[in-house]
């Protein structure tokens, strides 16, 4: 009984222009590249892929920080634990990706399960500073697994298998990404919308009143933050299968920094957001460095001072994002 | 395993427990005077190292090298307290964590660019490259300087807080911050004392850290995180807090990593064992953090509890 | 004898070295409209909290409809039909005012575990809250945003999220705070309706308007309670009358 869309669109609204137009852009990438770059499309797609997947993981990681209003600082441990899910069975000759989206999702709803129902129990400031923690103790552990290249990482021999879907080559792997990604916006979007969203924006906007009204909100935000975990592990399957790479490097806590700029630059407690942060962030990063190196080529390997400049502004200007900036409705017209 | 080694092994704990108490100290006061999380504290105690190390080896005079890091690193506190920090102390918790992130990358390349990408050698002072005969056994004459300063700057640190007009205030404001601020106080001069006095005592434990670990850029992310374990586990804005959390993660992390693999060896099979010990050592203290805060969420001495009185 | 709506056992509650609950003992009756007054820092708010679940008493018994809720959460009692409202307004005041009764609707009805089906398209859950809307006069501003209604406004959304949840005891935490005097008289009339419906503790600092709508009044003086009794017999108590009737004439 349920429509497709949970709440009307507006079609002449700006935000519906610039995620159709996105949505368009990336379907036709691959065609895209071919066509501008030639032999160097495999660049664009590979780079296009790594948005998709901080894309994702950033859609998972806003459920819990733009909806929830709890700030993780450690959600780059479930893309590890997806990156090793991928990298060690394959080192022991498991192939295929099932098993290893199986064994992803599996191992980061028991770990998110754990460590949401301590974390929780903490608010505010002690939250940020548990999370973090406990991403620190999984990226050690990982760390010490000299049998699987410890610091080090360990390669991935092929990519995962997953029958008739091929990841193979680059394009697969794109189109596979991108299509997650998309399941993952129109899920979060209806979640959001639903009853169980209400309850969990509502613990964000009064957790007091919430839980007065006779809601349980902890049982809202452990399932919140559980499934933005599960989101992140497959961000990691993804992760390990275009790099061939699995890496503790993968849930250093910089990366659960770069999750919540995303979130941040995108729009926090927006469905559409992360997406739009991933593709902003992502491209900074990769033409900060060529831009230093064409103005001061002595330089250029301290682009990062400009990239912590630029987060530092964010931080201080940027209240609602840039696509949270884009105005909801047509000008002019009243909510539906 | 002798006794000798396990008392040499504790002292080390105690070694990396001071250095620990004295980040956390001002990190937790920042946080309780002005609710602020500056992920960037980390940054103060690197700089405090590369200031100690450059002055080190261009004046061979470690008293200076420990004034010009003090004083430098409580000179960039104030600077960022400021003109950069003053306008997130108003905003939510988010906001300051993303900011203070962008200052981490940006005062790592700073580094760089000043003393390039390698890690910096600073030498033990000449004074203190002996050992010390303790307990029977002998003990770098360094490290247990060491200890001893870090005690010392605890128990100035409690005279400072318990004794005087300005601790007072500090109290005060830890507990009841609008309080101080209806009391006609100058809350943004109290602010920024407390902010650069933090980052002082960041820049000695960074100093006083050099000669035994390496100074590179990014030296401060690692202990950065081991003081938000000892804040969460002493209790936020709690000095007390601080003060046992430090030792307590300092001794059980050292002691871990030393016997974990042995106590392992003796439990298990021998390839287990070695899989997992050193996983487990690092990991001992983040388990003692989830143990704490599955038991007592707010901390074992949390502030406004006696903790600060 | 019926079981009480509400009973407190010799409550304690003491802050270091303030027993800011000093034994107390208080007892609403069903349908029943019982105030409690008090001058400031009579302990009020700790009474209050304690009664939600927000703070846990040091000794001492709640029992809700006979049935014990100590050491019970806040939400299992607002499960068991205990309503509240604040007395400093707490709102979701991002959401729409339809929203926030919704959340209330929500509680009561269960269901909080869907996550596909839109909250807004569970049209018996919509009507609801609009009832409850409408019930406290605020069915035209369904859809404005919190932070853009007038104070008076938000204080009657409290109430409409209290009454959403389908209490059987409403906890009223001083809904004339901060109110004009047009806005008051308009609360006072809506009280006044509800009391028909609902077993009330009303805590008020407006002495005019607990004395037209109360049917028993209980005095709390630095967290003892020290006379409870119908309108007529406190106006009349001397202790009262020094301590705090006293006190509010010559202020």
């Amino acid at each position: 009984m349920s429509a497709l869309w949970p709440t009307a669109i507006d079609w002449r609204a700006p935000r519906t222009w610039v995620a159709l137009g996105t949505l368009a852009l990336l379907l036709v990438l691959p065609l895209l590249a071919e066509f501008v770059s030639g032999d160097g499309a495999d660049f664009w797609v590979k780079f296009a892929t790594r948005v998709m997947i901080y894309a994702l993981a950033a859609i998972g990681l806003n459920l819990i920080l733009g909806f929830g209003g709890l700030v993780s600082f450690g959600h780059a441990m479930y893309v590890m634990l997806g990156s090793y899910a991928v990298a060690i069975p394959t080192e022991h000759g498991i192939t295929s990706g099932w098993l290893h989206l199986v064994i992803a999702l599996a191992a980061a709803f028991v770990l998110a399960l754990v460590v949401g129902a301590i974390s929780l129990r903490t608010t505010g400031i002690a939250f940020i500073m548990i999370t973090l923690a406990f991403a620190q103790m999984l990226f050690f552990a990982a760390v010490s697994l000299k049998q699987y290249g410890g610091d080090d990482g360990l390669t991935v021999a092929a990519r995962s298998d997953f029958g008739v879907i091929s990841i193979a080559g680059h394009i697969g792997l794109y189109y596979v990404a991108l299509t997650v990604v998309l399941l993952a916006l129109y899920l979060s979007w209806r979640a959001v919308l639903s009853p169980f969203g209400l309850v969990l924006r509502a613990s964000k906007a009064n957790a007091r009143r919430t839980l007065a009204l006779g809601h349980p909100v902890f049982r809202f935000q452990l399932a919140a933050y559980v499934a933005s975990a599960l989101l992140c592990a497959v961000a990691g399957v993804l992760l390990a299968n275009l790099t061939q790479f699995a890496s503790p490097a993968y849930g250093a806590w910089t990366l659960s920094g770069e999750l919540i700029v995303v979130v941040i630059l995108g729009g926090l407690g927006t469905v559409f957001g992360p997406l739009i942060g991933a593709i902003l962030l992502l491209a900074l990063e990769e033409a900060l460095p060529t831009l230093v190196e064409a103005l001061l080529p002595a330089y250029k390997a301290n682009w990062m001072l400009l990239l912590g400049l630029f987060i530092f502004l964010i931080a201080l200007t940027l209240e609602r994002g840039v696509y949270g900036s884009l105005p909801e409705r047509a000008r002019g017209r009243q909510q539906p | 395993m002798t006794t000798q080694l396990a008392l040499s092994q504790l002292l080390n704990g105690l070694q990396l427990g001071v250095l620990l108490f004295l980040m956390a100290a001002g990190l937790t006061l920042v946080f309780g005077i002005m609710s602020f999380v500056n992920l960037a504290h980390g940054s103060l105690y690197m700089l405090g190292a590369y200031f100690g190390a450059a002055t080190f080896a261009n004046t061979d005079s470690f008293l200076l090298a420990l004034l010009a890091a003090v004083a430098g690193a409580a000179a960039v506190g104030l600077v960022l307290d400021r003109f950069a920090l003053t306008r997130l102390y108003e905003r939510d918790h988010l906001d300051q964590v993303l900011a203070t992130f962008g200052l981490i990358l940006f005062f790592n390349e700073v580094i760089r660019i000043i003393w390039g990408p390698g890690s910096i050698f600073m030498q033990v002072p000449e004074a203190l490259s002996a050992t010390v005969e303790l307990f029977g056994f002998a003990y770098p004459a360094y490290r247990f300087a060491i200890i001893v300063a870090g005690l010392a700057v605890a128990l100035g640190l409690y005279l400072l807080i318990q004794k005087t007009r300005i601790g007072m205030l500090i109290r005060a404001g830890a507990t009841n911050p609008h309080m101080v601020a209806s009391l006609g106080v100058d809350i943004k001069g109290l602010n920024t004392l407390v902010f650069a006095l933090g980052a002082g005592l960041a820049g000695l434990a960074g100093v006083m850290a050099g000669p035994i670990i390496s100074v590179q850029p990014g030296m401060g992310e690692p202990v950065l995180i081991l003081t938000l374990v000892v804040i969460i586990i002493g209790g936020l804005g709690s000095i007390r807090g601080a003060f046992y959390g430090a030792l307590i993660v300092g001794v059980v992390d050292t002691l871990g990593r030393a016997f974990m693999p042995t106590v392992m060896r003796a439990l298990f099979e021998r390839n287990t064992a070695d899989a997992a010990g050193p996983a487990l050592a690092s990991m001992l203290i983040y388990l003692l953090m989830a143990v704490v805060l599955a038991l007592r969420p707010q901390g074992l001495f949390p502030a406004g509890s006696g903790a600060t009185r | 004898m019926t079981t009480s709506a509400l009973e407190t056992v010799r409550l304690v509650k003491r802050f270091g070295g303030v027993t800011a609950t000093d034994q107390v003992s208080l007892t609403v009756a069903p349908g029943e409209l019982h105030a409690l007054i008090g001058p400031n820092g009579a302990g009020k708010s700790t009474l209050i909290g304690q009664l939600a679940g927000e703070l846990s008493p040091d000794a001492g018994d709640i029992r809700l409809f006979g049935q014990s809720v100590i050491g019970r959460p806040v939400h299992e009692r607002a499960r068991l039909g205990l309503g509240r409202t604040y007395q400093i307004t707490q709102l979701a005041r991002e959401f729409t005012a339809l929203d926030n009764v919704l959340l209330g609707v929500n509680a009561r009805r269960g269901g909080n575990t869907r996550f596909w089906g839109p909250a807004r398209q569970d049209l018996e859950s919509v009507a609801r809250a609009r009832a409850a809307l409408d019930q406290v006069g605020l069915g035209e501003r369904a859809e404005a945003q919190v932070a853009a209604l007038a104070h008076g406004e938000q204080r009657q959304l409290e109430i409409a999220m209290a009454l959403a949840t389908e209490p059987r005891l409403l906890l009223l935490d001083e809904p004339l705070a901060g109110m004009s005097q047009g806005e008051a008289q308009a609360m006072v009339t809506l009280l006044r309706g509800l009391k028909k419906h609902y077993t009330m503790l009303l805590v008020e600092h407006d002495m005019d308007a607990v004395f037209t709508l109360a049917d028993r009044v209980s005095v709390l003086v630095y967290g003892r309670i020290i006379a409870t009794g119908t309108v007529a017999e406190i106006r009349a108590n001397a202790d009262v009358r020094a301590a705090y009737l006293g006190e509010e004439t010559a202020a």
